[in-house]
């Protein structure tokens, strides 16, 4: 009964535990698509939506508009991350001709 | 809003914002993957939404799915991608990382829930009439003006490193180069040949 009364009572530890699970789909994500750096990259922004949801989630509960100015941030950063990202991807794809994370080791690290 | 409406709307979302995250990172073929992540976006800024964050809501819906989701999907429509070496040995990780992802949530969410499962309810109440993008901004522009300042540096960084990383001159482009053309002399283009004129037999 008090799980269900905890399910019901829709507050903060909600959005934290789907900020959670989302975060670990990201982690799982890059784990499994670890060739594909297209995905790899999609993973990361999975990973910042958990991120933002919970900052949101505390600035709502909290009543302090830091966590949505933070996001906003957040935000404008992860932008210029997947453009830049992206640009590098392409760049990547017309010399070398694959985006296979395992035969780019021209550096021999 | 009636408070079963709210915990049925948050269920959905959630369901399937879950939903679409664990496809983005399943889906074979990556447009379909752009696309769950869209959805998955979308979904998030209806909870985002229900979180009273309208400015950043719509932010999301705006800059995410319409400027960097079209950016990836032009991205993987532009590469040929041989898709079968890239999923080779997709699936002999999954054990491996399904075991860590599950831990990671169960850990995390022990700790939120016994912190935090308490606290259910008592957000303060916003007061009616207030407007989110205007708190936000009175915020951004006063505050934290300085931090603004420096992401648009940061955004003007992004331009111009996509710009100069992709830009590339062409070898078979065919064009004019006014300077050279202005910078022509006469005996550059014109050669006056003296030729004797023959005779009639």
């Amino acid at each position: 009964m008090s799980i269900l009364t905890g399910v019901l009572n829709l507050g903060l530890a909600h959005f934290l535990v789907l900020g959670a699970i989302l975060f670990s789909i990201g982690v799982v994500g890059i784990f499994l698509n670890r060739k594909n750096i297209i995905v790899l990259l999609m993973a990361i922004e999975l990973m910042l939506l958990a991120v933002n949801t919970n900052f949101i989630a505390f600035s709502h509960y909290l009543g302090d508009y830091a966590g949505q100015v933070f996001v906003f941030f957040v935000l404008t950063v992860a932008a210029a991350e997947s453009a830049i990202g992206l640009a590098i991807l392409v760049l990547l794809f017309r010399n070398l001709n694959t985006i296979n994370v395992e035969d780019l080791d021209e550096l021999k690290g | 809003m009636d408070k079963t409406v709210f915990i049925t709307l948050f269920y959905v979302f959630f369901v399937i914002v879950i939903f679409a995250a664990l496809r983005v990172i399943t889906a074979r073929n990556p447009v379909h993957a752009a696309l769950y992540l869209v959805l998955a976006f979308f979904s998030a800024a209806s909870i985002w939404m229900m979180l009273r964050a309208e400015f950043l809501a719509i932010a999301l819906v705006l800059v995410y799915v319409g400027a960097v989701m079209v950016l990836f999907l032009f991205v993987v429509m532009m590469l040929d991608i041989n898709l079968d070496k890239l999923r080779e040995g997709f699936w002999a990780h999954l054990p491996f990382a399904a075991l860590v992802g599950v831990l990671i949530v169960l850990e995390m969410a022990l700790v939120l829930v016994r912190t935090f499962l308490s606290s259910e309810g008592n957000a303060p109440a916003i007061p009616a009439g207030t407007s989110n993008t205007l708190e936000l901004g009175r915020r951004i522009f006063t505050h934290y003006v300085f931090a603004f300042e420096v992401a648009a540096v940061i955004l003007l960084l992004a331009i111009v490193a996509a710009v100069a990383l992709t830009l590339r001159r062409r070898k078979d482009r065919r064009g004019q180069v006014p300077a050279r053309q202005v910078a022509v002399r006469r005996a550059d283009r014109v050669r006056i040949v003296v030729m004797p004129s023959e005779k009639k037999e």
